[in-house]
Order: C-alpha cells, then sequence, then structure tokens
C-alpha cells in the first residue's frame, strides 16, 4: 500500500511523516511522535483510555486513522502540564489530592475526556459528571475518587466573579 | 488488532464519492465517524480494500426545516443533533434517543448516516426514526431515491443499500400539534447497547382523545418494528394505565426476541411490554403540556 504524507499539529508541535493508511491515530502518537502518555487499552473503541482532543473535541484515536487528522490539530495529556511549564493541570492535581486513580492506566483518557468541558461541571449534578465520563473505564478506583476529583478541579477553576451555591447572585 | 492493508481515497465531492463507490475491482466501504466500523476492521471483521472517506463533505453535514419536514444531512455527528435547537423544539424525540448513543466521545465522530447505515437492532436513532416515519434519501451514480424507513432497514446489520450507493439524507415529517414523546430503554451500563426499548408518541385532540399514536421497538426484532394493531387500539379514546398497559401487551404478543448472554428473549419481551406501557403515559403527559407545534 502506499503510504500518504500527512502533516499533524501534536500540542502545537508540527510532526510530519509518511504513514501507511491501516496506521491508527493511537499508534500514530505513540510509536511516530513518541508520545507515550496516550494509553491503549481494547483498541476497539471500549475503553476510552486512547482519549485524545481533535480540534478541541475528545475523541477515541484508536477509532482513527492518522491519515485522517491530515491539517487538524491533536492535543495529547502531555500538552496539560506542557502548557504550564511542568506545573500539574488543576485537573490532575485534584486526581492526585482526591485519590482519582490508582495505577494510572485510565487517567489519561479521564483528563482528555473532561478537561474541555471543565467549565460547564459546576452547573452539572453527580449524574451529569458520571454520563460525562461513561465512555471511560477504571478498573481501580471505583469512581467515587475520580468524580470528586472532576467536582473538585471544576470548583478551583470557576472564577471567583461567577456565582455560587449558597452565596449571592 | 491492527486492520488489514486497504487504500483509501477522501473525495471532494459527492460526485467524486459516488464514482469510488461504483469501482468495478475494489471492495469499497465508506468511512464515516468510524465508530462501527473501525472496531470491526481492527478485529479483522471487515476487510474493505478500499476506504472512501466521507469526512471532507461538508455539503452532507446540516440540520434544517424545510417546510414541514425536517432534514439532517448522513454527515451530522451525533453531538450536533443532540445540541440542535430546532430538533430540540419539534422533533424532541430525537434528541432525547441520541443522548443514549454511547458515549460523548462516541457522539462527537459518531454520525446520523452511520447509525443508519450500520443498522444494529439496538441502536436508538433507527428506532426513533421509525417512530417519527421518517424517509432516507440514498445517491448512487444513476440517480437518487427515497427509501421509507421500513424499506431501508431489511435484517440485522443489513439494509437495503447498495455497496455504490451514499445514503445522503434523513428526511422526517412534521409532528401534528398536541403530540408528546418519549424514548426510553434499558442498559446494564450507561451508554451500552439497550437490551430493549421503545420510542413512542401520542397525538391528543383537544379533549383529551388519541388521534394517532406510534410504537416502535428496539431489540424486539432484527429491525426496527412498529406494533401497528397496538397503535390502531390506541385512537378514538383516552389513553389511560389500563388502555396504556392493553396497548403494551399486545405491542409485544407475537414478538420473540432473541436470547443471548446479556438476556433471554422472555425477558427482553417483558422488559418491552414495561417499557411501552411507561412510555405511553409519559408521552400523553408531555401532549398535554402542549409539545412541539
Ligand atoms: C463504545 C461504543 C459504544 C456505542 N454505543 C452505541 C449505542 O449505545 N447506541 C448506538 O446506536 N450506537 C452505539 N455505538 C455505535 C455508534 O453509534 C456509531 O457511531 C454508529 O453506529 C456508526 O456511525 P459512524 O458515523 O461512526 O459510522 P462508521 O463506523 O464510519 O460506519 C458504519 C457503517 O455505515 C457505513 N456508512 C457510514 N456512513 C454511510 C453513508 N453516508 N452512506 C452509506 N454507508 C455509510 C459504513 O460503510 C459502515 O459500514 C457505539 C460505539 C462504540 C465504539
Ligand atoms: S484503546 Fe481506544 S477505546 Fe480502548
Ligand atoms: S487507575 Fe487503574 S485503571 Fe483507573
Amino acid at each position: 500500500m502506499t503510504r500518504i504524507r500527512i502533516t499533524v499539529t501534536i500540542n502545537g508541535a508540527v510532526v510530519e511523516r509518511a504513514v501507511d493508511p491501516r496506521m491508527l491515530l493511537s499508534d500514530f502518537i505513540r510509536h511516530e511522535a513518541r508520545l507515550t502518555g496516550t494509553h491503549v487499552g481494547c483498541e476497539h473503541g471500549v475503553c476510552g483510555s486512547c482519549t485524545v482532543q481533535v480540534d478541541g473535541s475528545p475523541v477515541r484515536s484508536c477509532l482513527l486513522f492518522a491519515v485522517q487528522v491530515d491539517g487538524r490539530e491533536v492535543r495529547t495529556v502531555e500538552a496539560l502540564a506542557a502548557e504550564r511549564d511542568g506545573a500539574l493541570h488543576p485537573l490532575q492535581e485534584a486526581f492526585h489530592a482526591e485519590q482519582g486513580l490508582q495505577c494510572g492506566f485510565c487517567t489519561p483518557g479521564f483528563l482528555m475526556s473532561v478537561e474541555p468541558v471543565l467549565d460547564r461541571v459546576e452547573e452539572m449534578d453527580d449524574a451529569q459528571i458520571r454520563a460525562l465520563i461513561s465512555g471511560n473505564l477504571c478498573r481501580c478506583t471505583g469512581y467515587e475518587g475520580i468524580v470528586c476529583a472532576v467536582r473538585e478541579a471544576a470548583r478551583k477553576m470557576a472564577s471567583p466573579s461567577r456565582s455560587r451555591p449558597g452565596g449571592a447572585s | 488488532m491492527k486492520p488489514a492493508p486497504f487504500r483509501y481515497e477522501k473525495p471532494r465531492s459527492v460526485e467524486q464519492a459516488l464514482a469510488l463507490l461504483a469501482a468495478e475491482d475494489e471492495e469499497p466501504k465508506v468511512l464515516a465517524g468510524g465508530q462501527s466500523l473501525v472496531p470491526l476492521m481492527n478485529f479483522r471483521l471487515a476487510r474493505p480494500s478500499l476506504l472512501v472517506d466521507i469526512n471532507g463533505l461538508a455539503e452532507l453535514s446540516y440540520i434544517r426545516r424545510e417546510g414541514s419536514r425536517l432534514r439532517i444531512g448522513a454527515l451530522t455527528r451525533h453531538a450536533v443533533l443532540e445540541e440542535s435547537p430546532l430538533v430540540e423544539r419539534h422533533w424532541p424525540l430525537l434528541t432525547e434517543a441520541v443522548r443514549l448513543v454511547g458515549h460523548p466521545q462516541i457522539r462527537n465522530a459518531g454520525t446520523i448516516g452511520g447509525s443508519l447505515a450500520h443498522a444494529d437492532p439496538t441502536a436508538e436513532l433507527p428506532v426513533a426514526l421509525a417512530a417519527l416515519d421518517a424517509g432516507f434519501v440514498v445517491r448512487s451514480r444513476s440517480g437518487a431515491r427515497e427509501l421509507h424507513w421500513s424499506e431501508f432497514f431489511v435484517g440485522q446489520l443489513q439494509t437495503s443499500l447498495q455497496p455504490d450507493e451514499l445514503l445522503v439524507e434523513t428526511v422526517v415529517p412534521a409532528l401534528p400539534a398536541g403530540t408528546g414523546c418519549r424514548f426510553d430503554e434499558f442498559t446494564r451500563r450507561h451508554g451500552d447497547f439497550a437490551l430493549g426499548g421503545c420510542a413512542v408518541t401520542v397525538s391528543l385532540d383537544p379533549d383529551g382523545a388519541c388521534t394517532r399514536a406510534a410504537i416502535a421497538l428496539l431489540g424486539a426484532a432484527p429491525t426496527p418494528i412498529r406494533a401497528a394493531r397496538a397503535e390502531a387500539e390506541l385512537v378514538g379514546r383516552p389513553v389511560t394505565a389500563e388502555s396504556a398497559a392493553r396497548s403494551a401487551a399486545r405491542a409485544v404478543q407475537d414478538l420473540d426476541p432473541t436470547s443471548d448472554l446479556h438476556a433471554s428473549g422472555e425477558y427482553r419481551r417483558d422488559l418491552i411490554e414495561s417499557l411501552v406501557a411507561r412510555s405511553l403515559l409519559t408521552a400523553r403527559g408531555r401532549a398535554r403540556e402542549g409539545v412541539p407545534a
């Protein structure tokens, strides 16, 4: 099969390669861009550990071919701290503080799924937070810590000017 | 867990896509959101020789109202349908149904056309569109045809789409004033494929008598089906707890759903009966509140 030349922006850096059409985006990220924070669990769309953002939307990187993201922007878990000169993103800090991880295999997928909608989480009840993370499986935590971490991160990131429950509105 | 090799083409127009699908010496497959096709390819249950990626065809991505009818382009993402205020206001059944499709990441990528063409018997949108009497516009190089939903779905994972045809549009008629809807299903875990479900609509006249009802069933048969006799029995009088229960029993009377490791056929039939009875009452309540106009 003829290789196809693609140019993908990953976390702000341009990656240019000639790839087989059948190369999955998850493999492109890990083996070509050498970013191993994106984990691969099931490779058929069920576990969510491979979740990355393409043009801002969380999607499964194991269900996209690398050729499909030619000319597009991909963001992976490495971006969270890289954008803060190495400091953890508040969502990562919250996962740490609230015991939102044990082995950590699932964590990058959770982070990339939740991060774009953190500003909406304040208006979500627990059922909505659970719906938000329903596409990510965790075999360790039992999810309680993850739900707490998401809520806590949203609270920390909300701007002080926003009305708060119990406060004047 | 890696797909077999294939040739990849990304057409710039529907005409180009149709020409690629008509190629004699290939086994082409349309690639839309990839949320059903790519898992099958990763398992090598599907091995197309040519993938025709339609994600560049922006002209197939739209939701608009023309006259009284809703038109949805095949490449419209689930997430876009979910967020559409037009759909939520006039066809709330679709909004309720699409929220139950998989998870947020799946709905960001998956398309309406892909859900329909994949034709999984437990997929939500085919059932909701059956209740709404939708039709599908299909194109090939030799022209376009419009198929009623009942002609489109022919079996489990089977449609009447020919290999050289592209599904381009879904057309949904308006609901009469005084109609209430309900989509409901049961899953073991949030976002899983459902064990059973239903989409119902109930139209009431100003005195509260039912003028029209639609009951479409999920997981009851290899394709979405309508319970025509159960619908007819509701018409001409108010919908009560008793008539809803009777109609639900009629709806599942001749069903023989499959048994598998997830549930027995008998369980599925009982489940669907309960869901239909409940949904009819919810839809009646919503009709009284005077939703879509
Ligand atoms: C974890 C997970 C959970 C899911 N849960 C659900 C669920 O609860 N309910 C549900 O309904 N679905 C569910 N799905 C499936 C999802 O809805 C798919 O997005 C959808 O079934 C297919 O849409 P797609 O655009 O991704 O199509 P693709 O995967 O790209 O294509 C599917 C099939 O349709 C054909 N096709 C696509 N578009 C066209 C077209 N325009 N014309 C002709 N043929 C076409 C393809 O050739 C292929 O055969 C789930 C998927 C995953 C991975
Ligand atoms: S590896 Fe992609 S969803 Fe599991
Ligand atoms: S922390 Fe181990 S899988 Fe989630």
